[in-house]
Formats: C-alpha cells, sequence, structure tokens
C-alpha cells in the first residue's frame, strides 16, 4: 500500500478542482473585470473599458455611505447581542444533565437547517401590528410597537439566524476545558463570579471571537433578513447590490460593491482569525 | 460542577422559546380556516395546503429544488470523495491552499456567488440553463460534503486495510470492501447535510434562476415581498415538517449531534 | 534447513538507520520473539517481514524463496496487528472469512474452515456478533483466527497483548501457545514486556536501538544476558564493579574486599587490574539474621510484593537488591545487620576491559 504513485492525489482532485475553476475561479474574476467597466444607461456595461469610476461613486456618494454605515451597525449590534445571549446559553448548556443537554443544544442548532425564508416570514408574522408580540403588548397595555419593516427587526431575525453560530465556537471552547480547573479555583477560594471571570471566561474567549467573525460576516451578508424585513426604504448592502442588478441594471456598479463587500469579508475573517490563532496558541498551546 | 440555578433555567427557557417562536407560529398559521395571517383559534384546517398543492408556480418549484438538491448533491459528493482522499491521504504540495480553496464557498457570500455567477451566465447563455444552476448549487453545498468525508477518513483506523491487504486483497478491493464502507456515515452524512443545504438556498439562487428554473425558497421570496396570506405559512410548514423528517434521517445515518457540533 | 531467513536487513529513513544488520533464521514452527524497549526497532523489523515497510537493505526469504520485494499481498502470512484491526462492518465470520475469500475458496467449504478457526479461539458461538459488541480479548481471539484461518507459513504479532489488562493477559498468554503448539505456526511476535517474551517464546530475540543484541532461548537470555542493558532489561540484576587480582596463577575478582571467582573470563582479560562489570541477581542472594555468609551488610529499605519480599541493603558490593520468597518466615527488619551469602557459579560476567560488551 505504498503511496509512490504523485500524480494520483492530483488526478483524484482534478473534478473538483475543475468545479472551483469554472464555478468560482472565473465567475469572480469575470466579476472583478466587469466592476472596472463603464456602465452606458441605454446599452449596459461596455466591454473592454477600463474605469474606477464605480469605486469612487461608492466611496463619495452619501446614499451608500448611510448603507454601509447602516450594514456596519446593525452587524455589529447582532454581534454583540450574540455574544450577550449566545455566550452565557451556551455555558448554561454546557452544565446541563444528559438528556437535556443534547435536546436544547438540538433545538437551538437544527433552525440553521430550514431555509432563511422561512425563518425570516416567521418573525415577519410575529413582529407584524397584528402579530403575536403586538398582540401581547396590548394585553399589557403598550401601544402597537412598530417592530416590523425597520431596523429592529432585522436586528432580531438576525440575531435569531446567527446565535447558532455563535453558540457553536463557544460550545466547542467550552468542551475542551478542564472541569476540574474550575473545581480548583472554587476550592482555593474563590467566588463562582469570579471563577467565571479570571478562569472560564479567559478559555472561552477565543471561541467567543472566533464566533463574533462568522457573525459579523453572515450579518453583513445577509440579503433575504432585510429585504423581507427590512421594507422598502431600510437597505443594506446586500439589497443594495440586488437594486443594483435587478432594478437598476448597473452591473458594473453591483460588481463594485459586491467586490468590496467580498474583500471586507475575507480581510476581516482572515486577519483577524489569524491574529487571535496566533495570541492564543501561545497562552493556550 | 455547579449546577444551573433558577435564573440560569429561566435565561435558558427564553432563548429556547426565542429560538422556536417564528417556527411554531408558521406551523401553527398554516393551520388556519381563515383569510388573514392568524392563529387558528376555531379549528384547524388544511385548505392552505390544498391552495398550495394546487399553485402550479410553488409544485413545480418544489420539483425543481428536490431535483437541484439530488443532483447538486450528488454532483458534490462524487467530487468530494476523491478529492478528499487526495488531500488527507497524500502529502502534496499546497494541500492547505486546496483544502481552504474547497471550504472557501463557506466564507465567500452569497451573495457574491450569485453576481459573480450571473456574470458568467451572460456571458455563456447558461441563463435558465437548469444544469448550470445545478453545477453553481454544487460549488456552493461542496464544502459540507468535503468536511464529513475528510472527518471520517482522518479519524480512520488503516489497520483494518493494512489486516485487508495481508490477507490478500488488491488495493482496489480494500478501497471497495474496507474503506468504503466503514466511511459510508460520513459519505451518506454529506451527501444529506449538502441536500438540505440545496435545497434552502436563497442569496445566490435568486441572481442566477429564470423563470422555468425557480426553486422553492426563491418563489417563496417572490411571494412574500408581493403578498402575505396564509398560503406562504403553508409552504413554510410544509417546508420545516420535510427538513424535520431529513433532520431525523441525518441522525439515524451520522448522528445531527456530530454534524451540528462536531469538527466545526 | 531455517524456514524464514533475514539476511543482514536493514532499513533506513533519511539518516535515522532504524534496524541495522538483522540476521535472524527461524526453524519452522518455533515461536520466536522480538524483545526490546520502544524505539528499538523491533516494530519496524516486523513490518518488513509483513511487507509494509520496504527493506532498505537484505534479504528476507522464506521456504528457500527470496520475498523481499513481494507486495505485502503477495505474502499470504498471517498478521494480528496491536489492535486486532476488525473489519467493524462485517461480522466475526465475515471477518474471519475475508482472508478465504480473497483465496477464492467456495462457500462450503469456506464456512466450514472459518467454524474449525473460531473454534480453536473458543468463539464459536459468537460467528454472528459484531466488533462492537465484543469485548477487548475476543476481539483479539477473532483476529487470531482471522489470521490462522488461511493457514499462513508464518505467523506475526505486533504486541497482540498489550491491550489487554493484567489478568486477561496472563491467561492469554499461555491460551496463544497452546494454541501454536496445536496448529504448529512458525510464530514471531513483537513485544515490550519481557515477562511475555520469556514465558512463551521458544527462543527470545533481544534488541536495542536497531541492532540484535542477544538470541537465545529464555533460560539463557536470563541467566546469561550478554550485556548490562539486557541483565537488567530482563529481570532485575546487580551490577557489581570489580578488579583483576593476579598472584601467581591464581586470579580473582575483587569486589570492594570481597572476592569472587567468575566464570567465563578470556585470558586476555585475566591479567592484573583489569576491570569487570558482573552481574548478580536479586533471588539468587541470601540474607540471614546471624553474620553467616560470605559479607555483612545493612537492610535499608523493605518493599513486600505478595509472594516476594524485596531488600535494599548496603554492604561492601555496594547498594545491592535482594529478593527473597514469602515462606511464611519473619523478614529481616529495616536496619537490622544481615548476613549475605551467594555461589559464585551465579555471578555473571557483563563486561570489562578487553571484552566485548
Amino acid at each position: 500500500m505504498s503511496e509512490r504513485r504523485t500524480w494520483a492525489p492530483w488526478a483524484m482532485s482534478a473534478p473538483a478542482l475543475l468545479l472551483f475553476a469554472v464555478m468560482l475561479a472565473v465567475p469572480l474574476l469575470l466579476t472583478t473585470i466587469l466592476s472596472f467597466n463603464a456602465y452606458n444607461v441605454d446599452t449596459g456595461p461596455v466591454a473592454g473599458s477600463f474605469t474606477v469610476e464605480h469605486y469612487v461613486h461608492i466611496v463619495t456618494d452619501s446614499y451608500y455611505y448611510e448603507i454601509f454605515w447602516r450594514t456596519l451597525w446593525i452587524s455589529g449590534l447582532v454581534t454583540l447581542i450574540c455574544i450577550a445571549i449566545g455566550a452565557p446559553e451556551a455555558y448554561i448548556l454546557s452544565k446541563m444533565r444528559a438528556p437535556w443537554r443534547s435536546i436544547f443544544l438540538l433545538i437551538i442548532l437544527a433552525p440553521l437547517l430550514i431555509s432563511v425564508v422561512v425563518r425570516a416570514f416567521g418573525w415577519s408574522m410575529l413582529l407584524g401590528p397584528e402579530g403575536l408580540i403586538n398582540d401581547i403588548f396590548r394585553l399589557v397595555g403598550i401601544g402597537p410597537v412598530k417592530l416590523l419593516y425597520n431596523e429592529t427587526a432585522i436586528v432580531i431575525a438576525l440575531v435569531h439566524v446567527m446565535l447558532p453560530f455563535m453558540v457553536i465556537p463557544v460550545w466547542t471552547s467550552l468542551q475542551k476545558l478542564d472541569p476540574s480547573v474550575e473545581s480548583a479555583s472554587l476550592s482555593l477560594g474563590a467566588s463562582h463570579f469570579t471563577t467565571l471571570r479570571r478562569v472560564v471566561f479567559p478559555q472561552v474567549l477565543p471561541g467567543i471571537l472566533s464566533g463574533s467573525l462568522i457573525v459579523f460576516g453572515l450579518a453583513a451578508s445577509s440579503f433575504a433578513i432585510p429585504g423581507l424585513l427590512g421594507g422598502r426604504r431600510v437597505k443594506m448592502v446586500a439589497t443594495l447590490i440586488y437594486d443594483e442588478y435587478l432594478h437598476e441594471l448597473n452591473w458594473p456598479l453591483g460588481a463594485a460593491i459586491a467586490f468590496v463587500l467580498l474583500a471586507a469579508n475575507l480581510v476581516i475573517m482572515l486577519g483577524w482569525n489569524r491574529m487571535v490563532e496566533g495570541r492564543y496558541k501561545k497562552t493556550l498551546g | 460542577m455547579q449546577k444551573n440555578g433558577p435564573i440560569a433555567l429561566i435565561f435558558n427557557a427564553l432563548v429556547i422559546i426565542f429560538m422556536l417562536a417564528p417556527l411554531v407560529i408558521v406551523c401553527l398559521v398554516a393551520f388556519t380556516p381563515a383569510e388573514t395571517l392568524t392563529l387558528p383559534t376555531t379549528s384547524f384546517s388544511l385548505r392552505w395546503f390544498e391552495q398550495v398543492l394546487h399553485h402550479a408556480d410553488f409544485v413545480q418549484s418544489f420539483w425543481n429544488s428536490l431535483g437541484l438538491a439530488v443532483a447538486a448533491a450528488s454532483i458534490s459528493t462524487a467530487l468530494a470523495v476523491p478529492a478528499a482522499i487526495a488531500l488527507v491521504r497524500y502529502e502534496i504540495p499546497g494541500r492547505g491552499a486546496l483544502q481552504a480553496l474547497f471550504l472557501s464557498p463557506l466564507i465567500i457570500p452569497h451573495l457574491v456567488l450569485g453576481v459573480a455567477m450571473l456574470r458568467m451566465f451572460s456571458l455563456v447563455g447558461g441563463q435558465g440553463s437548469f444544469g448550470w444552476l445545478i453545477f453553481a448549487h454544487a460549488l456552493v453545498v461542496m464544502p459540507y460534503t468535503m468536511r464529513l468525508v475528510m472527518a471520517a477518513l482522518i479519524g480512520f483506523d488503516r489497520s483494518a486495510e493494512q489486516a485487508a491487504y495481508s490477507l490478500g486483497a488488491s488495493n482496489a478491493k480494500v478501497f471497495k470492501r474496507i474503506t468504503l464502507p466503514m466511511i459510508l456515515p460520513g459519505i451518506t452524512g454529506g451527501w444529506l447535510l449538502a441536500f438540505i443545504n440545496s435545497f434552502d438556498e436563497l442569496t445566490m439562487s435568486i441572481f442566477v434562476v429564470s423563470p422555468s428554473t425557480v426553486t422553492l425558497p426563491v418563489r417563496m421570496y417572490m411571494y412574500a415581498t408581493e403578498s402575505l396570506d396564509p398560503m406562504m405559512a403553508a409552504v413554510s410548514a410544509l417546508i420545516v415538517f420535510i427538513t424535520l423528517g431529513l433532520m431525523l434521517l441525518l441522525d439515524k445515518v451520522y448522528g445531527l449531534d456530530r454534524i451540528l457540533i462536531g469538527k466545526h | 534447513m531455517s524456514f524464514l531467513r533475514l539476511h543482514n536487513v536493514s532499513k533506513q529513513y533519511g539518516p535515522n538507520r532504524v534496524v541495522s544488520q538483522f540476521n535472524l533464521d527461524v526453524q519452522k514452527g518455533e515461536f520466536v520473539s522480538l524483545l526490546g524497549p520502544s524505539g528499538c526497532g523491533k516494530t519496524t523489523s516486523l513490518q518488513m517481514i509483513a511487507g509494509f515497510v520496504d527493506v532498505t537493505e537484505g534479504r528476507i526469504e522464506l521456504d528457500g524463496k527470496d520475498i523481499t520485494r513481494a507486495k505485502a499481498n503477495e505474502r499470504g502470512l498471517g498478521i494480528v496487528f496491536q489492535t486486532y484491526a476488525l473489519f467493524p462492518h462485517m461480522t466475526v465470520r465475515e471477518n474471519v472469512e475475508f482472508g478465504l475469500e480473497m483465496r477464492k475458496v467456495a462457500q462450503p467449504e469456506r464456512s466450514e474452515r472459518a467454524s474449525e478457526a473460531l473454534a480453536l479461539v473458543h468463539l464459536g458461538p459468537y460467528a454472528d456478533r459484531y466488533p462492537r459488541e465484543l469485548s477487548g480479548g475476543q476481539r483479539q481471539r477473532v483476529a487470531l483466527a482471522r489470521a490462522l484461518v488461511i493457514k499462513p507459513p508464518v505467523l506475526l504479532l505486533d504486541e497482540p497483548l498489550s491491550n489487554l489488562d493484567a489478568k486477561l493477559r496472563e491467561e492469554m498468554q499461555f491460551e496463544l501457545r497452546e494454541i501454536q503448539r496445536k496448529v504448529g505456526t512458525t510464530t514471531i511476535m513483537v513485544t515490550h514486556d519481557q515477562s511475555e517474551a520469556m514465558s512463551i517464546s521458544d527462543r527470545v530475540v533481544v534488541m536495542e536501538a536497531g541492532r540484535i543484541t542477544q538470541v537465545d532461548t529464555p533460560h539463557t537470555v536470563y541467566e546469561h544476558p550478554h550485556n548490562a542493558f539486557i541483565s537488567t532489561f530482563v529481570g532485575k540484576a546487580n551490577l557489581l564493579q570489580a578488579t583483576v587480582h593476579v598472584q601467581g596463577d591464581q586470579w580473582l575478582a575483587h569486589v570492594g574486599d570481597v572476592q569472587m571467582a567468575v566464570q567465563d573470563v578470556p585470558a586476555a582479560a585475566a591479567s592484573h587490574g583489569t576491570r569487570l562489570l558482573l552481574g548478580l541477581r536479586p533471588e539468587k542472594i541470601q540474607l540471614s539474621a546471624s553474620s553467616a555468609g560470605r559479607t555483612q551488610g545493612t537492610v535499608r529499605e523493605r518493599f513486600f510484593l505478595g509472594n516476594l519480599w524485596l531488600y535494599t541493603v548496603e554492604c561492601p558490593l555496594g547498594s545491592i537488591t535482594v529478593t527473597a520468597a514469602n515462606d511464611g518466615e519473619a523478614p529481616h527488619q529495616v536496619g537490622s545487620q544481615v548476613g549475605i551469602d551467594w555461589s559464585d557459579r551465579n555471578v555473571r560476567l557483563i563486561a570489562g576491559d578487553g571484552v566485548a560488551a
């Protein structure tokens, strides 16, 4: 069973490589090129032309600023809320007994397998003026609160969709913890709170950071949620690109925005990831 | 190990309710006898489910999504198994980069992928073609099959293969009789996960479908932006039930907890 | 005529010579153990015999045929892996029949032979179970049956008992030997456990740092170890520094002020001032409460091992270890003076100036 034939692994990866070349590399390349094409309102993208006007447009027009800023703060807020809810929840779950722990974990993670359209629609029903939440508010005496077609709806629904992505890495970090370390801390006189703060939290931090990356990146590029719950006026980067492509038909501009989104995503994810890994590899091994 | 106090348990309960709320509401509203999005208070009715079955567009989209998911999962599995073996069992240069490449669809926003493929399709005349759509989906779900097959191969005790070899089996026989059966749970699990993800896919598909190839999530999205009636809830409920069924299957074959948490 | 012969076999990985000049002749039906610490090259040697590792230099001959370059699936040897390597998705019966399947043995015969093999290892009723339903000891027997059913010319065992707990290991040692005797297959076993190697082998091959340092029957390896390492790896030994004192044509070895007559010292070393390293096993020394004996000493420490008492004694020979059977008599107290006696016949030459180590 000697693995001496060096062509074998390449032959085996070739079909997959071909798929990626044709369906990933080529389209991305074409799109990058497209983003530098000039746009003629009547005829569409001008083939062979080269201009950076779209990129300049993105950076200078305040309309886009507003959307980028909104995307940024919503993603940031969603990330913070996910940390505030997801990390403690993962910790609570890790302390549960056998059947409950798996059941609740499954309930939290299973929605990942259900289409985002279904989940967004469910929220639109809950948050609407006739929806369940407003019904409850009415019972308590609060007037109908506008919870739909605004940033609030987007944030709530995004938290719902992104929570599993925070729970998973934090849970994984917690699994690697030696439970007796906590007991050692308590035996040495530390309170529960101090133990959490000084012993558990530092070890879980890498999980929280990596979860934050994923949540932020996915929230910033999310489409269905802002599309269904944001209404016509509340746009995020993804719905903006959709507009440029399918309504304005300004493909080069759409391509430029998409390129910026992709670059930002990759830079944040890979750059931060490397930094986190580097710092924590040294302390935690 | 300290137990959870009452505050912790209440917190957990709230989180669980939060996670289940939209799904439960969708399933309940689907059974409403009324004309508008209300909870079924007086009786349970199947009228909206019937409506779905008579709505030709939705039915067509369902079959589109089904066929697409089967094809995409199968193609990605067929490509991922040899590639995973190449990555796990051989020490080729650039192995890390190759692995990153195959998993990259996970960190590239589907939006960007959709836009990019739209551009390519428009240049090669691929729009309206089901075939191109299948390959687009195959790309997007590849990381899921890849991950699971690789995990199966990494955790593999090769001494079983050595034993078979020493008993006289040829390399091909060893692969067919020993290796393949032993990694089958990983392959099947990967296929199912890929299927589910293809079936659910919205953001990329919305850019590259044409009127004849509209998938179910896209159809639902388009419908939801125009009108909101219980039929939407019925379709959603159907999707929830189907997905639950698939999840049970996935659990039987591979273990749901291993997939969702396992080697993330 | 030797049945399995390894001639100058070596294995090199880059700059590391993992096995050097491995020469061994194994007779048909013999049970040979390769014994040594981790990293001594014993497992690599076994893998070369099996064909999983290529030989860098040398030749391997089986029943007269050169199998050095033969592929592992062409050698037809029976192998029991350390982790048993059973096929988890096949029943016990299917596991055992696999080798026969590869040899295109047809059904009724295949099933019969598998049943025979399973009966041999006392696992008949478990034929339709799956490996995950069996205990460690049972899995090991399935692995053995699977290897023996193909009637191999040689059986290779890679640390077959290391994953079993102590009691089971003892039982399996003897059962393994019994089965091997019954079937008569030439067997090579790799182990780091010296008591295992000693109890069931016809011959023991001791390895150290890639080389064979001694090949002998278990008794000879124990009583006449070739070097200091072997004498302390196989059993315990007191290593004594001695010098040669010559008077006329008489010479004696002196350890401190104690005189000893040593066997088998070559003439070249029997000259005044030569330094020798001697070995004396703990069980070959007697302690007595009276001062009777060749010398006297004080008991420093005492350990109770159930069937034995183990003493550390300070005396002119140095700090020595002595074991005594727990025969029901009162043991010696710590701090007490004891007489120390032994027979010079039991003193072994390990090494010395002018004597090969």
